[in-house]
């Protein structure tokens, strides 16, 4: 066996290692490791270790940390030790070195000599234990202290070190690729080494390079795919074949490099054709690795320049991985369809059925693979079932990292392929609900805005339908507990401008929800903030309407409480909204204009309208204003005292303040009387600020209320604080929504289809529902010329579940039947969007959508359910887990992984090859002489854990 | 990049052998050894072989109580992974003779050394078993 040999070692060390192997329990681990822990500190440092105790010594120092406890007292014994003579002690110290230390530590620089010598060295295994310490531990800056030996080993005679040394290089790259850019052409040297490591190894950094810029490498295409055929064709030594395949890895590599080179390029992707076709043809497809080698070659031939052939051979290999018992496959025909899909959008009709077994497969991995695929093939004719789908898997599932994804693409398609407002707004109130703090605080703008602006024509009726919508989904969904602080903003603002406006609702039931809101949500400062405006609008419209403004009793307290409040910006909306209610009709009609949240704001910057009384006042002999800058060069007309002062305006003044003074106020006085009641106290800090609140030129009113009015002027802004920001920064992407809205608008005629769809769709039974789903999936994804071929796709595809799942034949025929001839009317009579996603406007829109969810809810309850039966289970796993880390309870852990395992050990996966190429079974004999040996030395095994001696290959 | 880090734990979550490829502090590794590994043993023989997690792929395979686990990049290829994988472990099953976990225990240099070999700046560099192994063949006649 020879494995002990020069490895030493102690029978301490074996009894450690034995201890940690059997240990039960996480805490009885970290007891070992800790006791460890004080044993080293103790010995390491001792004087005069032997070389092979302080080898051991290292490698228990690694255990530690892998383990999760800190090592580094040791750290610098590990660095002493890459010093060593000794290759093995030498190369242990650079491993634990590696492992131990980043390349920004402080020890790196005690190495980086070490390496130094040690890349000179005559022995081409230290050299080699060197270049991978580089690859590890060199930096930015410690890179030109081994920059130029590097490069000489990269013409070592041993293709060990060339190999290295190619990979050191590429770190170097990696890292900074100024510092490496005068080496580039090495590696296209590199390419044509004799020996196939070398060159295998050389097309890593290769790879990066084209990945950056494909263009300065076209000229290697040729050179790339003539290894690829010799590699192909077995050129190359048997040592590099695994599994009856040549190189399969240096394969793969070679075609991810094809497919960035041929992208767009029709000539380069022209050189590449024949081999492709040629590795499709070679390759094994009942084996792993020929079906990692083939999926390799469909991404590469759906990357370059598309080859009709190839195509097909590509599509044959995906439909081979679809049918697949194997998940792994299936997962893989997934991606690979998806990558297809771009150029042959119609292969994705004949594997619908597979699609949606994935889509509804417990395994999650598969499912987010399907995701990402309808993703992919989204339209405006499937956005509403994709998206549903999406958005039912999201409130399912509770990883907040792939809940913020998911959630952004149903934005995102929502956003590209609505069918109608109603319907986005109706989605986005589901992603907000259940995703609402993990989306974008732009999305509730866009949202505010969409419901705001409307369809982006001028069709006042069909906005206001919108908008009262909204309010009505809104209201209701103000009964759920818990809603995201994003979502309560949007329904705050909304409320605010649009809930009184169609008379539905009356002022006191919006105003008592959003008194609701700001109660229940207390600890939002911003949610109260939105909810105070929002009832400052309700009033405000109540009164320029001419209706008395009756508080109700909650929002009294609620206003009580904060005109109290810490928080300076509530008080500040409370006082303003104590405000606004004292005043009268006309002015609250100009502060508070209904709906206007869409009008500009215009900010009069010359302060144009206060011309009459600067005027009058001018008249009146006050002396005309002089701007700051100017007035500098007044005060040195009126105070020659301060003349010395006129140049070094911004150096510093040593000279007592008060001298200015009397100058200042001469001035004033004059100016100050008559422009008293539009500006009570110049204060001319903020004199833009103050001439802006705009009291839209009413003099009547100016004496009393005039204070009041400033302060809302000033700090609210019109009392849309949101809003205003928002529209500048975000105007591009609501022209791309309110565009893709037209359009779809456009294109359908009024259509009746989604009306049959929804009537129809509760009397079908399971299977085919997915044949429904299939439709209304991949129906629209070929082009509408199409279209009329549905109803013929769908009982095709009716007939493929019949064969599928054995029902007997005859009900099935006529279910099939049935919906085949009551599809083609709708498509006949419709020539233009194919299906359901029109907006029927002679239904109230709203209603009729909201029926289409629930249906389709159903349609996704199988779905549901069965994510829902099995995800207990996979719970109750991850609840075990710890349990049985921590409670020496294994075989309770382990009873439902372990059974299948031992018994088919890697039978499920791995693959016969394995007993071919080792030539080994299961080996008993092996494990029991092990077993044997270890007593030999000293150690006992309990038979505590008898994995420990089974064979990995069994 | 590609490969960003390779694990091999037990069926009880004890960590084996732990090599990454992009550094990452004591404190991020453990947590993230415990978060995928409770991922992957609680998925069962039927389901894919990869796990999504943040924003890379867990590839993994069981052979008998120890679970090899390979993080890599979005756009690596699974299968090919999960070959080599299988490609290592037949590797140390040329060096060990019938490897168990306990070889990879007592010889946790030697798997990291062979590692060394097949793997570096998160590429697959060397994937024939005889240049992997003879660094550390002639290193045992050496010493």
């Amino acid at each position: 066996m020879g494995s002990q040999g020069g490895f030493y070692q102690s029978k301490e060390f074996l009894d450690l290692v034995k201890s940690i192997g059997e240990a039960r329990s996480k805490a009885e681990e970290d007891r070992i490791v800790l006791n460890e822990i004080d044993t080293l500190k103790r010995r390491i440092s001792e004087p005069d270790i032997p070389k092979r105790k302080m080898k051991e010594y290292i490698i228990r120092l690694v255990y530690i940390e892998m383990l999760g406890h800190d090592a580094s007292f040791g750290y610098i014994h590990a660095v002493k030790m890459t010093h060593d003579d000794s290759l093995l002690v030498k190369r242990t110290g650079y491993l634990a070195v590696t492992l131990f230390l980043n390349e920004d530590h402080d020890l790196i620089i005690l190495i980086v000599n070490t390496i130094q010598k040690d890349l000179k060295s005559d022995n081409y295994l230290v050299v080699c234990a060197a270049l991978n310490a580089v690859c590890k531990l060199i930096n930015e800056e410690t890179i030109p202290a081994v920059l130029p030996q590097v490069v000489e080993l990269l013409a070592h005679p041993k293709e060990a070190v060339r190999k290295k040394a190619v990979m050191a290089l590429h770190r170097f790259y990696q890292k900074s690729p100024s510092s490496v850019s005068h080496l580039i052409s090495n590696f296209r040297k590199r390419l044509s080494d004799n020996d196939p490591g070398v060159m295998g190894a050389t097309l890593c950094p290769l790879f990066d390079l084209i990945t950056q810029d494909v263009n300065s490498y076209k000229d290697l295409v040729i050179s790339f795919v003539s290894i690829l055929k010799q590699v192909a064709e077995r050129r190359l030594s048997k040592a590099y074949d695994y599994h009856q395949m040549p190189a399969p890895f240096i394969q793969i590599k070679l075609l991810k490099i094809l497919a960035l080179l041929g992208s767009g390029d029709k000539q380069a992707s022209e050189n590449m054709y024949t081999v492709v076709g040629d590795i499709f043809r070679k390759c094994d497809s009942s084996s792993n690795i020929g079906n990692a080698v083939l999926y390799e070659c469909i991404c590469c031939v759906s990357s370059i320049y598309p080859n009709p052939k190839l195509l097909d051979s590509a599509a044959d290999v995906i439909s081979t991985f679809l049918k697949s018992d194997s998940h792994n496959l299936k997962y893989m025909g997934i991606d690979a369809l998806g990558r297809l899909i771009k150029i042959s959008p119609e292969i994705a009709e004949q594997h619908q059925l597979a699609v949606i077994d994935c889509l509804e497969d417990p395994d999650d991995t598969l499912k987010r693979k399907t995701f990402e695929l309808l993703y992919k093939m989204t339209k405006s004719t499937n956005v509403d079932v994709i998206v549903d789908r999406m958005i039912d898997y999201m409130i399912s599932i509770n990883d907040n990292h792939y809940k913020t994804e998911i959630a952004s693409r149903c934005v995102e398609l929502a956003e590209q392929f609505a069918p109608s407002n109603q319907w986005f707004i109706l989605t986005m109130n589901k992603v907000f609900e259940h995703a609402g703090d993990l989306v974008n605080i732009k999305v509730a703008h866009n949202l505010m805005r969409l419901i705001a602006e409307g369809f982006g024509e001028d069709d006042d009726n069909a906005d206001s339908k919108l908008r009262s919508s909204a309010v009505e989904s809104y209201l209701r969904i103000l009964g759920e507990p818990n809603l995201p602080s994003v979502f309560l903003q949007v329904i705050c603002w909304v409320l605010g401008e649009y809930g009184t406006a169609d008379g539905m609702f009356s002022a006191s039931d919006i105003t008592g929800k959003l008194c609701d809101v700001a109660e229940a949500y207390s600890s939002d400062e911003t949610v109260k903030a939105y909810a105070v405006t929002a009832l400052m609008k309700i009033y405000a419209f109540e009164i320029a309407a001419g209706r008395k403004v009756d508080m109700l009793p909650e929002c009294q307290s609620l206003m009580e409480e904060l005109l109290a409040s810490h928080s300076t910006d509530l008080q500040q909306r409370a006082y303003e909204l104590q405000a606004v209610i004292g005043l009268d009709t006309h002015t609250v009609e100009c502060i508070m204009p209904s709906d206007a949240s869409c009008e500009d704001i215009e900010v009069d910057k010359d302060l144009s309208f206060l011309n009459g009384y600067i005027q009058e006042a001018i008249e009146k002999g006050a002396q005309p204003y002089i701007p700051e800058s100017e007035r500098s060069g007044v005060l040195n007309m009126g105070n020659f005292r301060n003349q010395d002062h006129h140049e070094p305006s911004h150096g510093l003044r040593f000279e007592a303040y008060e001298l200015p003074k009397p100058a200042v106020q001469s001035r004033i006085p004059q100016a100050v009387p008559p422009s008293t009641e539009i500006v009570p106290v110049p204060e001319p800090m903020y004199p833009s600020e103050i001439y802006q609140t705009p009291t839209p030129s009413n003099p009547s009113n100016a004496g009393s209320t005039e204070l009041k009015l400033r302060l809302d002027g000033v700090q609210k802004k019109w009392g849309r604080p949101t809003y205003t920001p928002e529209t500048s920064t975000s105007t591009s992407t609501s022209q791309k929504t309110v565009n893709g809205a037209a359009q779809v608008e456009g294109a359908s005629t009024v259509n009746s289809t989604r009306e049959t769809y929804a009537s129809r769709k509760p009397q079908v039974e399971i299977s085919h529902e997915k044949q429904k789903l299939a439709a209304s999936l991949f129906g629209g994804s070929s082009k509408p010329e199409k279209r009329p071929a549905t109803g013929h796709k769908v009982s095709k595809a009716s007939s493929h579940v019949v064969e599928k799942s054995h029902v007997p034949k005859s009900s099935k025929e006529v279910a099939s039947e049935k919906t085949a001839p009551a599809q083609p009317p709708p498509d006949l009579l419709d020539l233009g969007e194919p299906t359901d996603t029109s907006t029927a406007p002679s239904l109230d829109p709203f209603t009729q959508l909201e029926g289409l969810l629930d249906t389709t809810q159903v349609a996704s309850a199988a779905n549901g359910a069965t994510a829902a039966s099995s995800s207990p289970d996979v719970m109750a796993l991850y609840a075990d887990t710890p349990i049985g880390i921590h409670n020496k309870d294994d075989t309770d852990l382990l009873s439902g992984l372990s059974n299948p395992s031992v018994t088919n050990v890697p039978g499920a996966t791995a693959k016969p090859q394995i007993t071919q190429s080792s030539g080994k079974g299961p080996n008993p004999k092996g494990s029991l002489e092990k077993d044997a040996l270890v007593r030999q030395m000293g150690v006992n095994p309990s038979s505590q854990n008898p994995n420990l001696f089974k064979d990995l290959l069994g | 990049m590609g490969i960003r880090f390779i694990l091999m734990v037990n069926k009880q979550g004890q960590t084996r052998l732990a090599q990454y490829y992009e550094w990452l502090t004591l404190e991020e590794r453990r947590a993230l050894e415990g978060e995928i590994v409770r991922k992957c043993l609680a998925r069962n023989e039927q389901q894919c072989s990869f796990v999504e997690h943040r924003n890379y792929k867990i590839v993994y395979r069981r052979y008998a109580s120890l679970f090899f686990l390979v993080g890599v990049d979005n756009d690596e290829n699974e299968l090919a992974i999960l070959e080599f994988i299988h490609l290592l472990v037949e590797t140390m099953d040329r060096h060990f003779g019938n490897v168990c976990e306990l070889d990879i225990m007592f010889h946790l240099e030697k798997a990291h050394f062979m590692l060394e070999e097949m793997v570096m700046n998160g590429s697959v560099v060397e994937t024939s078993k005889a240049n992997i192994l003879s660094p550390i063949q002639l290193m045992e006649k050496a010493s």
